[in-house]
C-alpha cells in the first residue's frame, strides 16, 4: 500500500547512505525533483544505477554521493559530454566513482530478470566486444538446448528505484504513458520504489492496457508538479532544451557547478523554491 | 563542394540514399537520425524508423534532440518499452538496417565509444556502448556515418565498443555474431564498403570534388581504394530543399539558430 507523501519525507525514511538506487526515465519523465532532494539530505556512497545518466547523475557524481554507477551510455543527450561525470573517472573528483558499464539490450534485460525475480538474464549480445573483459559480472554461458553461446548477465535489484509519472490518485495507482523506457520493470525490481507525479487525481481514467503501476508495487507516492525538469512530462509540459545546453557550460567546472548546485539546489527547500530560483536565471523551470 | 553544397550537407544525402524503402530501420541520435529522416521524407516513404527509447514507425516532423522526444512517441505506430525494444524488436530478428554513428572506427570497421587512453585511465572518457553492440550484432546490416579525420579513423582501436568485421574475413561468424555488419560507411569525404573477402573498408565513392590523398590524409591507416573508384552523384535540388527545410524546422522547434 502506497504512502501519499512529500519527497523530503520519502527520501529521507526511504533512502539511505549505501543503498543501490535505480532513477530510471528514458530522456521522459526523469526524476529530477527526487534526485535533488537526495543531494539536499547528503546522502552517501550510493550504487546508481541507471541505462542512461544525463544530467541527473551528472549533479549527484559531482555532488560526491556516489561510489559506484551502474550504467550504459553517459551523455548530455543532443550536447555533448557529461563534465562532472568524466572528471569523476578521468580525475576522480570529488572522489572515485567505480564503474560496472553494460550496453542497453543489457540493462534492460537485467531489469527483466530483477522484476522476474530470476537472479540472471540471458540475451544475444556482447559478442566481439571489449567489453566483458572490463566488466567483471558479463559472463557466457551454453544454451541448454542448442549450444549457442549468449550472455549472462546478473539482474539488477535496487534497495530503491525512484521514478516519475504523470498521474497518480488518492490510493497511490500510478499511470504513465508516452515513452515508458524500463520504469515498470525498475520498479517490480526493486525492494522500495519511491514515484513523483505531476499530481494526483480522483481517477486514473486508465485505457485497460495502460502502463499502471497498482498501488501495492508502490512504496510512497509523491506529488511533486515540474518534477521531471529539466525533462518532460508527456501532456504537461517540454523538454527544456535550453537547459540541457546551459548545462554544458554550469558543469564544465568544478567551482561553477558547486556553486551552481549550492544555490539552486542545496539552499532550496523544495521543489518550489528551486523553481522559482531557476526562473530568475531565465529558465522555464515549469514555472506555470 | 560545388554549388554552395557544405561537406555536411552531401554526406547526409549520401547517407539517405542507403536506406531503401520499406526497410525496418534501428536509428541512432544525431547523424544517423537526420539522414534517416531524409531517406523517409524524400524516395523512402515507408521506411520504418525505431528509436531506442520505445517508438516504432516514427515520423518526426523536427528531428530529435534526444533520442526520446516527445516528438517520436506522438508521431509513432506504437510505443513499446525498452526492454522490449530490445528483446522482440532487435533480438527477435526484425531490423534490417541499423544506423549508428560512432566517435573512432578502425579498417574492419570496429566502433569505439567507450574510451581514448587505457579503459581504467582513460585520456577521454566517451560515452559508451548504449545500444550500438546488439544493434550491429543483431540488425540484418549495418550503416556508418561519422565525419572523416584521422581523431575518427584510426588504425588500431582504444577499446572495441561494437564489433564491425572483428579482424576481418570470417571474424564475425567466428565470433558468433549473426547479422552481416557493416555494409557501408558513409562520410563527409566518400564512402567505404568492407572488400568481400578480407572486410577490410575500401573506399568505393568519392564526393564530388574530393581527392584520394585528401581521404589518405584524414585516415589512420594505409586505405584501400576501389579499382572502380566512383563519384558519388552530388545532391539534388529536391534533397537538398527538403533536408535544408527539416533542419530549419528543427532549429525553430528547438529555439536555436539553424
Amino acid at each position: 500500500m502506497a504512502t501519499i507523501c512529500t519527497i523530503s519525507e520519502a527520501i529521507r525514511d526511504l533512502l539511505h547512505d549505501g543503498d543501490v538506487v535505480a532513477m530510471e526515465g528514458f530522456t521522459h519523465l526523469i526524476p529530477h525533483a527526487a534526485a535533488h532532494e537526495v543531494m539536499r539530505q547528503g546522502r552517501r556512497d550510493l550504487t546508481l544505477v541507471r541505462m542512461t545518466p544525463d544530467l541527473i547523475y551528472d549533479q549527484l557524481i559531482g555532488m560526491g554521493c556516489a561510489r559506484k554507477l551502474v550504467f550504459s551510455w553517459g551523455g548530455n543527450p543532443g550536447v555533448g559530454s557529461l563534465h562532472r561525470f568524466r572528471d569523476a573517472i578521468e580525475r576522480c573528483w570529488p572522489r572515485p566513482l567505480a564503474l560496472e558499464e553494460r550496453s542497453h539490450a543489457d540493462l534492460a534485460n537485467a531489469y527483466v530478470a530483477g522484476a522476474s525475480g530470476l537472479p540472471f538474464a540471458v540475451l544475444r549480445g556482447y559478442a566481439g566486444s571489449d567489453m566483458p573483459e572490463h566488466t567483471g559480472s558479463i559472463k557466457f554461458i551454453s544454451c541448454p538446448f542448442t549450444g549457442e553461446r549468449l550472455a549472462a548477465v546478473p539482474a539488477i535489484r535496487p534497495d530503491v528505484t525512484v521514478i516519475h509519472a504523470q498521474k497518480a490518485d488518492r490510493r497511490g495507482n500510478v499511470l504513465l504513458w508516452g515513452i515508458i523506457g524500463v520504469q515498470k520493470e525498475a520498479v517490480l525490481a526493486a525492494r522500495r520504489a519511491v514515484v513523483t507525479v505531476e499530481e494526483i487525481v480522483d481517477d486514473l481514467e486508465s485505457p485497460p492496457n495502460a502502463c499502471v503501476l497498482p498501488h501495492w508495487t508502490v512504496t510512497a507516492v509523491c506529488p511533486v508538479p515540474f518534477g521531471a525538469h529539466p525533462s518532460y512530462a508527456h501532456g504537461y509540459y517540454d523538454r527544456d532544451n535550453r537547459f540541457y545546453t546551459a548545462w554544458d557550460s554550469i558543469s564544465r567546472d568544478r567551482e561553477t557547478f558547486t556553486a551552481w548546485m549550492q544555490r539552486h539546489v542545496l539552499e532550496t527547500r523544495d521543489n518550489v523554491e528551486y523553481r522559482r530560483i531557476l526562473s530568475e536565471d531565465g529558465f522555464g523551470g515549469g514555472v506555470p | 563542394m560545388t554549388d554552395g553544397v557544405t561537406t555536411s550537407e552531401m554526406m547526409t544525402v549520401a547517407a539517405a540514399r542507403m536506406l531503401r524503402n520499406g526497410a525496418v530501420c534501428f536509428v541512432g541520435i544525431g547523424l544517423p537520425s537526420t539522414a534517416a529522416n531524409l531517406a523517409r521524407l524524400t524516395h523512402a516513404p515507408d521506411a520504418v524508423l525505431i528509436y531506442e527509447s520505445g517508438p516504432i514507425g516514427a515520423k518526426p516532423s523536427v528531428l530529435p534532440l534526444s533520442i526520446g522526444d516527445g516528438e517520436l512517441a506522438e508521431t509513432a505506430d506504437t510505443v513499446v518499452s525498452t526492454p522490449e525494444i530490445f528483446r522482440y524488436w532487435l533480438q527477435g530478428g526484425r531490423i534490417d538496417v541499423g544506423f549508428l554513428g560512432a566517435a573512432q572506427i578502425d579498417r574492419f570497421a570496429n566502433l569505439n565509444t567507450t574510451t581514448i587512453g587505457p579503459y581504467n585511465s582513460p585520456r577521454v572518457r566517451l560515452p559508451g556502448a548504449g545500444g550500438a553492440p546488439e544493434i550491429a550484432a543483431l540488425a540484418k546490416e549495418v550503416l556508418i556515418i561519422l565525419n572523416h579525420d584521422r581523431r575518427a579513423f584510426v588504425d588500431k582501436l582504444d577499446f572495441v565498443t561494437t564489433a564491425g568485421f572483428l579482424d576481418g574475413h570470417d571474424g564475425r561468424a567466428r565470433a558468433g555474431l549473426p547479422g552481416k555488419g557493416p555494409a557501408a560507411v558513409i562520410t563527409d569525404l566518400g564512402i567505404l564498403r568492407p572488400d568481400p573477402e578480407s572486410k577490410e573498408l575500401v573506399v568505393t565513392d568519392l564526393h564530388p570534388g574530393v581527392r584520394p590523398d585528401q581521404v589518405r590524409e584524414r585516415t589512420g591507416w594505409d586505405v584501400r581504394f576501389a579499382n572502380d573508384l566512383r563519384t558519388t552523384e552530388p545532391p539534388r535540388a529536391h534533397e537538398l530543399e527538403v533536408l535544408r527545410e527539416l533542419l530549419r524546422r528543427t532549429a525553430e522547434a528547438h529555439g536555436m539558430t539553424a
